[in-house]
C-alpha cells in the first residue's frame, strides 16, 4: 500500500483491522480519479503502466498536471513518483527500526502526528461552501455515534453522508 | 491484522491501476466524479474529528485537542507538511508535561 491517507486510515482504526481496510480502500478512490486525468497524459501500457500506477499519487498527480506540455508531465509524473516512492518508504523503515526506542511514545506527542498529517491533507481541498459543509457534518457525525459502536464504524458513517450528499446534488 | 493490510493494499492498487484502466466515460460521470472530491473530505474530517476529541470510543478533551489547533494554525500559514506534525506533536507533549 503505497498512499499515505490511507496507510495513516487503516492504523489509526487497529481495533477494527476490517472497518480500517474499508476506510483505506475509500481514501484511494481519489487516486482513480488522478488516474483518469493522467491517462491522455502518459499514455502507458503493459508493464510500465503497472509501474505507473502505484506512482499515482497526490503529489505525483499534482506535478504532471501543472505543466504546460506533455513531455514536463511526463517528466513531473515519473520524476516525483519516484522520488516520493524512495523516500517515503526509506521515512517508514526509519520509524519502524525506531519506534522500539521510544519508551512512552505519547510523552512525544505521537498521537497528534495522525489528526495534524490529516488536517494538512484536508486543507487544500476546502474550497467553496460545500466541503465546509461535509466536513462539518461528517466530524459532528462521528463524533457523535463514536460512543455507541465500533471502532471504524463512525468514519464509514461519514464516508457514506458523503456518498449520500454526491448522489443527491448537481454540479 | 495482515489479512487487512494485505486486503487495503490491493484495493488500494487495483483502484490506481483502474483510474489509468476504465474508459473516461464511467468515471467522467458527474456524479462519480462528486463523490470522488467529496469523499476524502468526509473521510478525513471524520478522523480528524474522532483522534482530536476522543480517547478509548469516549469524548474527551486531552492535549491533544491542543496539538490539532496548533496544526490547523499552522496549515493556515501555509508551514510545511514536517512542520504541522512536528507543531503538533511538540504541543501536545508539552501540555502534557506541564498539566
Amino acid at each position: 500500500m503505497f498512499t499515505g491517507a490511507s496507510q495513516f486510515a487503516l492504523v489509526s482504526v487497529a481495533d477494527n483491522p476490517a472497518a480500517g481496510a474499508a476506510s483505506a480502500i475509500i481514501l484511494g478512490t481519489r487516486n482513480a480519479m488522478y488516474g483518469l486525468r493522467l491517462t491522455p497524459l502518459l499514455r502507458v501500457r503493459g508493464i510500465r503502466k503497472a509501474a505507473a500506477a502505484q506512482l499515482v499519487l497526490d503529489e505525483s498527480t499534482a506535478m504532471a498536471i501543472g505543466q504546460s506540455t506533455d513531455d514536463d508531465g511526463r517528466v513531473g509524473f515519473w520524476t516525483t513518483g519516484i522520488a516520493v516512492f524512495v523516500f517515503w518508504n526509506l521515512a517508514t523503515l526509519v520509524g519502524a527500526l525506531g519506534a522500539d526506542a521510544l519508551s512512552n511514545p505519547e510523552d512525544f506527542g505521537l498521537d497528534a502526528a495522525a489528526p495534524a498529517a490529516f488536517i494538512a491533507l484536508l486543507a487544500p481541498r476546502m474550497r467553496g461552501r460545500e466541503p465546509w459543509a461535509v466536513a462539518v457534518a461528517a466530524g459532528a457525525v462521528a463524533l457523535m455515534v463514536t460512543p455507541f459502536v465500533p471502532a471504524g464504524v463512525p468514519i464509514l458513517l461519514a464516508a457514506l453522508g458523503a456518498v449520500a450528499a454526491g448522489l443527491r446534488g448537481r454540479s | 491484522m495482515w489479512a487487512a493490510i494485505l486486503g487495503a493494499s490491493l484495493g488500494c492498487y487495483a483502484l490506481k491501476l483502474a483510474g489509468l484502466s476504465v474508459p473516461a466515460r464511467v468515471l467522467a460521470d458527474t456524479r462519480v466524479e462528486r463523490i470522488g472530491n467529496l469523499l476524502p473530505i468526509a473521510l478525513l474530517s471524520a478522523f480528524i474529528a474522532v483522534q482530536t476529541f476522543t480517547v478509548d470510543d469516549q469524548l474527551e478533551l486531552s492535549a491533544r485537542v491542543v496539538g490539532a489547533g496548533v496544526a490547523v494554525f499552522a496549515v493556515w500559514r501555509r508551514a510545511p507538511f514536517l512542520v504541522v506534525i512536528l507543531a503538533a506533536m511538540g504541543t501536545t507533549a508539552l501540555v502534557r508535561a506541564i498539566v
